[in-house]
């Protein structure tokens, strides 16, 4: 009975081989092509596509991460060229001003001085002259005096 | 249902039984034709709902598929290789696909509501009929792979390092099949006796920690099966130096 079980030398059993191999074999293998043809290539392509998508993207991103950070760096060091000609340009400014203040400042004073020399000599000369007229008119006068008193003697 | 030593009523278990279908000389197992047309159906079913509009961001059952489709090719890929993957992919994937919903289909659905005349429905897998017919077919695969890939040179493989090696080798040849057939049949079959056998003693509660510890079994077995399968095929493609 055990062997009759094993072998399936009479009906069923555990064992029992038939026609079921062969024909479950070829329903397989025509399985796999029809998976491969409604499962695995569809899906693949699409998951193979975005995988594609995502790499060149990434790729895409990285790529322009680099050129923003590379105008970046050029930008801050354009900004810092700018900033170091501004302030090139501010301490001209401040030199300039400051020279012409100065200059301003001493053509003033020498002007002032001048007229104030001026005034001086101009006082003095009018002063020089008012003595000498002065000193002319009181000689005169002593001389009138002396001759009054000459001429009533 | 002769073959147990004992007479407890065991033969409502239906061990061994079948429902023969004849087909001119042919003879088949018609309850595993009729499981695997409904777990084919239902894996067609699967996929033809899943890519009928397949979009750029997936949704619904395209990401179950997109799953399924990524497992399958990084086992494919680890076992395979990355040079000759892409052509046993679709190979595996079915075995992995078609071994799992047997599996899981057998464990799951309540086919014993369905009365057969003879025989009853169950997991095609716990036929050896199936079985054997995997395992052939994935010897042929890696004979085919082996061969297709480098030529007579394949044979190299069989003195590979040692010529010592040949004799081993060559029962290999015998020994991979049928490990395959008999560990998913063994498996499979196993768990649905144990599960029918509680059922039949303690209807209540107590086959059910055992119905969980099948399905997990079940999936673990459709995975060594596949895995196996892409490790033979790896193996034979896989360069000598």
């Amino acid at each position: 009975m055990l062997s009759s079980f094993l072998l399936g030398a009479t009906e069923g059993g555990l064992f029992d081989f038939d026609a079921t191999l062969p024909l479950m074999a070829v329903q397989v293998v025509l399985l796999t092509f029809i998976l491969n043809a409604l499962f695995f290539r569809p899906v693949g392509k699409v998951v193979e596509e975005r995988e594609a998508y995502i790499t060149t993207n990434r790729a895409e991103a990285k790529q322009k991460l680099a050129e923003v950070q590379r105008l970046e760096t050029e930008l801050r060091e354009q900004l810092k060229e700018a900033r170091l000609a501004a302030q090139k340009v501010i301490n001209a400014a401040e030199e300039d001003s400051d020279k012409l203040y100065r200059e301003a400042l001493a053509l003033a004073n020498s002007e002032a001085n001048a007229s104030r020399e001026k005034a001086r000599r101009e006082i003095d000369s009018q002063r020089d002259s008012a003595m000498a007229e002065l000193k002319a008119d009181a000689d005169n006068l002593g001389n009138l005096i002396v001759d009054r008193l000459l001429a009533s003697k | 249902m002769g073959f147990l030593p004992f007479t407890l009523p065991f033969a409502e278990l239906e061990v061994g039984q079948h429902l023969y279908w004849q087909i001119g000389d042919l003879r088949i197992h018609g309850q595993v034709f009729m499981t695997s047309w409904i777990v084919i159906g239902a894996l067609l079913a699967l996929v033809v709902i899943g890519t009928k509009k397949m979009e750029r961001d997936p949704r619904g059952v395209q990401n179950l598929l997109e799953f399924l489709w990524d497992y399958i090719r990084d086992l494919a890929r680890t076992q395979i290789g990355e040079k000759v993957y892409r052509d046993w992919m679709p190979f595996i994937g079915t075995l992995f696909l078609f071994i799992f919903v047997s599996n899981w289909g057998g464990a799951l659905v309540p086919w014993r509501l369905i009365r057969l005349p003879s025989g009853e429905l169950g997991a095609p897998t716990a036929d050896i009929n199936t079985t054997v017919a995997l395992a052939l077919l994935v010897s042929l695969s890696y004979f085919y792979a082996g061969l297709s890939n480098k030529g007579l040179r394949y044979f190299e493989y069989y003195v590979h390092p040692t010529p010592i090696m040949l004799p081993f080798k060559i029962v290999e040849d015998f020994t991979k099949p049928l490990s395959l057939s008999f560990r998913l049949f063994g498996n499979i079959l196993a768990d649905e006796l144990v599960v029918a056998v509680l059922v039949f003693l303690v209807p209540l509660v107590l086959p059910v920690p055992v119905m969980f510890l099948g399905l997990f079994t079940s999936a673990i077995q459709a995975l060594i099966f596949a895995t196996l399968a892409a490790y033979y095929i790896g193996e034979a493609v896989e360069e000598h130096h």
